[in-house]
């Protein structure tokens, strides 16, 4: 017996006594009728090799690991960013527990969020009564200021009309006449979660600025000076709103963060749970309508929502996830041409000091190559400063990435002599992946948690950046935007290559003449 | 913390009875009305906790439960190491359900082993609209050319499947056949069937009836010798490692277990379980419906155990040793005797420390009942309890074995209602899952996640133990709830806010 209660041995350490050894091994030979181990060994073998990645390549039914998530997810991310709104998910409820941990899982944090619970009946009869009690229990048990409605692919599937329903509830008295429920349609079948954002964001636009469904009247845009800024399916949010903001302020530019969720996943342990905390307010949403431009930092996240805005007359400018020093230029300029504010010396501060630090370290990125998976628009801001630092960004894989992402990656190889000889993988997963890190090998992986299991099988290391990020704690509060968060991108990366270093020399007598004090 | 240390059980329970009252007040009348029927405080004498259960949640609340697919593939099937569990239909249900539930194993991932791996046939608008046979069949052909060495393949429908119309036996018959005889099993287990995870479980118990053991050879020869003393692991999941510590006392005491389901198992050990002599039975809920027909068909008898905290161990150990010859009943007395010291030390370093305290759980469909031994065994008290998807058959077990009197019982509890009971009530602990874990922790409550171990375990068997009083310990005494409240705010706010 290895466990004592002086020294509580975990899992990590419990299984490895003898006593369990043995009887994981007496377990495996004798009742799992378990593969030879040379066969296991050969195909492991067999999977690491070019024959292997040509057969992985050809799939076209099967995904494996994807890096993706479905619509409703990105409802919910967005509903959230309003000031007292409840996400209400029309379908099965066994998905909001599903989003909600997914949620809770990343930011460790509270992740409310209510559903229709239709089952069988509902998917006979529909979900109309699902819809009418529900609104009614949730308006009544959470008080919220606003309901955000989004469906599930069961709903989509049974063709249930939200704009007809959430009608039919108001009229039997779920929720009153006036009271704010907009909603979009979120099949799970369609995109990802950055699909379910840009339709959840543009749902939300609308109800305010297309009268309410039809209950009040148009709004007029009276063009003022502000500024809207939708940040996009973002799993820094708590830090990259704040950040944001901290530009703007910076700048004197007067602004409205739309969809604005960096507090309600941040709450502080003081003795209260605040289902709501922060958000864009409702007045806020509705007077965006108004302002001079609106800036998405996610292009692919705001597909619908952009040309939408456009159409009410206003400015719309994107970006790809800026993350750097050229991103970051970009985006203020872009913020001093629309408002004609001038780029304060402050922000002008900060950019050298982020310039200095890579100017300090590139050495130990330059000519380093990386493999990169994530959403599509992160995947462009952090291959775009790689090339900036040096670096080859070899492999550029979005899963929920199309042509027209495509295109935009090669671009941006082309904009750079490191970019010669790397490749973008447009809608392939993490199995494709795996086989790329065997054939053409590069030094390190970008990508989410799921990214440990090619780090375990391929030998790459992992840099933990993405969505989501389980097995780190507290990621999300540091930024990755503006210079401040470019920052934080390079010491993440330099953190993971000194590590790496030391690792690679601490072999007494061996390999430690390398185990260098100052780098 | 406790206030409840000084209170008789009667005004407990008057305390109680007026909380449910006030939880009542905030819902729509249809609402609170059938509500009511899910809140009560438990009478001694009953033979069950009074409260209604398996029944429909209502919409817009902020249920806890999930789905028939997260009871099929998240707990009965995926933890099968050796098969590859296709979430069939679109992306989001295999992407949440990924690893989140910790089933350990040894094997290598992606050659012959698989649970760590989210395969899904990622739905597209035009499979919704043509039908996802075709696509089905070429993902199997597919599977067998790059992942070779899987021993069989599951379909875990999501919800599409079954509104679509798919034949997915059809599909998994015709590659069975053309992959001679290959386990592929088609499990029905759509999100939208059923009131929560509960009938995934049992849709899986027949797959599994159905699709491996109906199309055993009647004259297989085994793979192994069979014994007298030949035992199968039902129901214990292997989450942070409980199958192992809880198996390594059952071989102990000299049984041989021949099957684990579904924790560390694999498809020739599921095969292998008609052989058995007994089943040993921990997740009740979830897979006393394969026990029953292997009870039925095979003359197979099951016994239920609980192997969370030294008591019932014991107890457990001896119930099932009473099945088997005195070899074993010494084996069992063996093993007690030798682990005893173990648990006395760890008693005597815990209890000291949690002496009194007081526990709200909220779980799935056994631990609401199963750890309160283990935390009784720490000195601790559990005052509330209840249910995220057992039924009536639970409440009464937990009603006749487990839950004192007076005890605040809430089935398929709602965000609302949860988080004004621990307001009012005010426990030194509240065991239950991620979603709820945050909001209590904000409240200054201590949490242990009582699904995943909060990331730590095992907590089944002996050591197991060591590890569950070192971590409600921890939780409880951690300094971070002293540091809750800013100490020039010293006066007690309401700790709900949102609903105020």
């Amino acid at each position: 017996m290895t466990q004592s209660a002086e020294h509580v041995l975990d899992h990590f350490e419990l299984f490895r006594g003898p006593e369990y050894q043995q009887m994981l091994a007496n377990k495996k030979k004798m009742f799992e009728n378990p593969r030879d181990p040379a066969e296991v060994e050969r195909i492991r073998e067999w999977a690491k090799t070019p024959e292997y990645r040509e057969k992985n390549f050809a799939r076209e039914a099967l995904t494996v690991n994807p890096a993706k998530a479905c619509q409703p997810l990105g409802a919910v991310f967005v509903a959230v960013g309003f000031e007292k709104t409840l996400p209400f998910v029309h379908g099965s409820q066994g998905c909001v527990a599903y989003y909600r941990s997914h949620l809770s899982r990343h930011f460790k944090e509270p992740s409310s969020c209510v559903s229709s619970s239709m089952t069988e009946d509902a998917a006979v009869f529909g979900g109309l009564n699902n819809m009418i009690d529900g609104l009614a229990n949730a308006y009544n048990m959470y008080k919220p200021s606003m309901i955000a409605v989004s469906t599930t692919c069961m709903a989509e599937v049974i063709g249930d009309d939200l704009n007809a329903f959430i009608k039919t509830s108001k009229e039997k008295g779920s929720v009153p006449a006036e009271f704010d429920v907009p909603f979009a349609h979120t099949p799970a079948f369609v995109g990802s979660h950055v699909t379910g954002y840009d339709n959840a964001m543009k749902g939300i636009l609308e109800h305010f600025w297309d009268g309410k469904a039809g209950t009040a009247p148009k709004l007029e845009r009276v063009p003022n000076e502000k500024i809207n800024f939708i940040g996009g399916f973002d799993g820094y949010t708590v830090g990259n709103i704040k950040e944001v903001k901290h530009i703007f302020e910076a700048m004197g530019i007067e602004y409205t963060i739309l969809g604005d969720n960096s507090n309600v996943f941040d709450t502080p342990t003081d003795g209260e749970f605040r289902m709501y905390d922060g958000g864009t307010t409702l007045e806020d949403a509705a007077n965006a309508i108004h302002a001079k431009a609106t800036i998405s930092m996610q292009h692919f996240c705001t597909e619908k929502t952009l040309p939408f805005i456009k159409n009410h007359g206003q400015e719309v400018v994107s970006f790809n996830h800026p993350v750097g020093v050229t991103g970051t230029d970009a985006f203020v300029m872009a913020l001093s041409r629309i408002t004609g504010k001038e780029i304060p010396e402050q922000l002008a501060l900060e950019r050298g000091r982020l310039v200095d630090a890579i100017a300090d370290s590139s050495a130990h990125i330059h000519g380093k190559k990386f493999a990169i998976y994530g959403d599509p628009d992160l995947c462009l801001g952090l291959a775009a400063f790689l090339l900036e630092l040096g670096a080859e960004p070899t492999h550029v894989l979005a899963t929920n990435g199309n042509k027209d992402w495509a295109e935009k990656v090669q671009a941006v190889f082309d904009s750079s002599p490191f970019g010669k000889n790397c490749q973008v993988y447009p809608g392939k997963d993490l199995w494709h992946m795996r086989s790329l890190l065997f054939t053409e090998p590069v030094d390190f992986l970008i990508g989410n948690t799921y990214g440990k299991y090619l780090e375990r099988d391929t030998g790459t290391p992992l840099i933990r950046i993405g969505f989501p990020i389980f097995d780190r704690h507290h990621k999300h509060r540091y930024p990755v935007w503006g210079y401040q968060g470019g920052l934080n991108v390079l010491v993440t990366i330099l953190d993971k290559i000194f590590d790496e270093i030391d690792r690679n020399t601490n072999v007494p007598a061996k390999s430690d003449y390398s185990f260098d004090i100052i780098r | 913390m406790s206030v409840t240390e000084k209170q008789s059980v009667a005004e407990i329970k008057a305390r109680n009875k007026e909380l449910i009252a006030e939880v009542l007040k905030v819902y729509p009348e249809k609402t609170a009305k059938r509500r009511a029927k899910h809140l009560n405080v438990h009478e001694n004498g009953k033979s069950d906790c009074g409260v209604k259960s398996n029944i429909k949640s209502i919409p817009g609340v902020m249920t806890i439960r999930g789905c028939a697919y997260a009871g099929s593939k998240g707990v009965v099937w995926g933890p099968i190491k050796d098969m590859i569990h296709i979430s069939h239909g679109p992306v989001g249900c295999g992407q949440y359900s990924w690893a989140a539930r910790r089933n350990y194993y040894i094997g290598t991932t992606g050659i012959d082993t698989f649970v760590t791996m989210q395969f899904t046939s990622d739905f597209q608008e035009k499979d919704i609209v043509f039908g996802g046979d075709k696509k089905l069949a070429k993902i199997m052909d597919e599977i067998q050319e790059l992942f070779p060495l899987n021993n069989g393949i599951t379909v875990q429908s999501e919800c599409p499947i079954g509104l679509i119309g798919d034949d997915i036996e059809a599909v998994s018959k015709v590659k069975s056949k053309e992959y001679d005889g290959k386990t592929i099993v088609p499990v029905r287990c759509e999100g939208f069937r059923g009131v929560s995870q509960s009938l995934g479980h049992h849709i899986a118990n027949d797959a599994i009836r159905d699709w491996v053991f109906d199309k055993l050879p009647a004259d297989a020869a085994p793979r192994f010798e069979p014994s007298a003393y030949d035992v199968a692991i039902i129901g214990d999941y292997n989450i942070g490692g409980d199958a192992w510590s809880s198996r390594i006392l059952l071989e102990e005491m000299g049984l041989r277990v021949i099957a684990q389901w579904s924790g560390d198992g694999s498809l020739a050990e599921l095969e292998a379980t008609p052989k058995a002599k007994l089943n040993v039975l921990h997740c009740y809920r979830s897979m006393n419906y394969i026990s029953r027909h292997m009870e039925e068909k095979y003359g197979i008898p099951w016994c239920e155990y609980n192997f969370f905290g030294p008591s019932k161990i014991a107890e457990s150990l001896r119930k099932i040793a009473s099945y088997f010859d005195d070899k074993i009943k010494e084996g069992a007395e063996r093993v007690i005797a030798k682990y005893q010291p173990l648990m006395d030390a760890v008693i005597a370093k815990y209890r000291p420390r949690l002496e009194g305290k007081t526990v709200m759980l909220f779980v799935g469909g056994l631990r609401p009942r199963h750890v309160i031994g283990a935390y009784e065994d720490l000195g601790m008290e559990v005052v509330g309890t209840g249910y995220e998807f057992g039924h009536n058959d639970d409440y009464q077990r937990t009603a006749q074995h487990y839950v004192k009197d007076g005890t605040l019982i809430y089935d398929d509890v709602t965000g609302y209602e949860f988080e004004k009971f621990v307001e009012k009530v005010q426990p030194d602990l509240v065991g239950s899952g991620i979603k709820e874990k945050y909001v209590f922790q904000k409240m200054g409550v201590p949490f242990r996640q009582m699904h995943s171990w909060d990331y730590s375990g095992p907590y089944h068997g002996y050591d197991g133990f060591a590890i569950f009083a070192r971590d409600m310990d921890m939780a409880i005494n951690s300094p971070v709830w002293k540091m809750a409240k800013a100490p020039w705010k010293q006066a007690p706010k309401p700790l709900l806010q949102a609903a105020e």
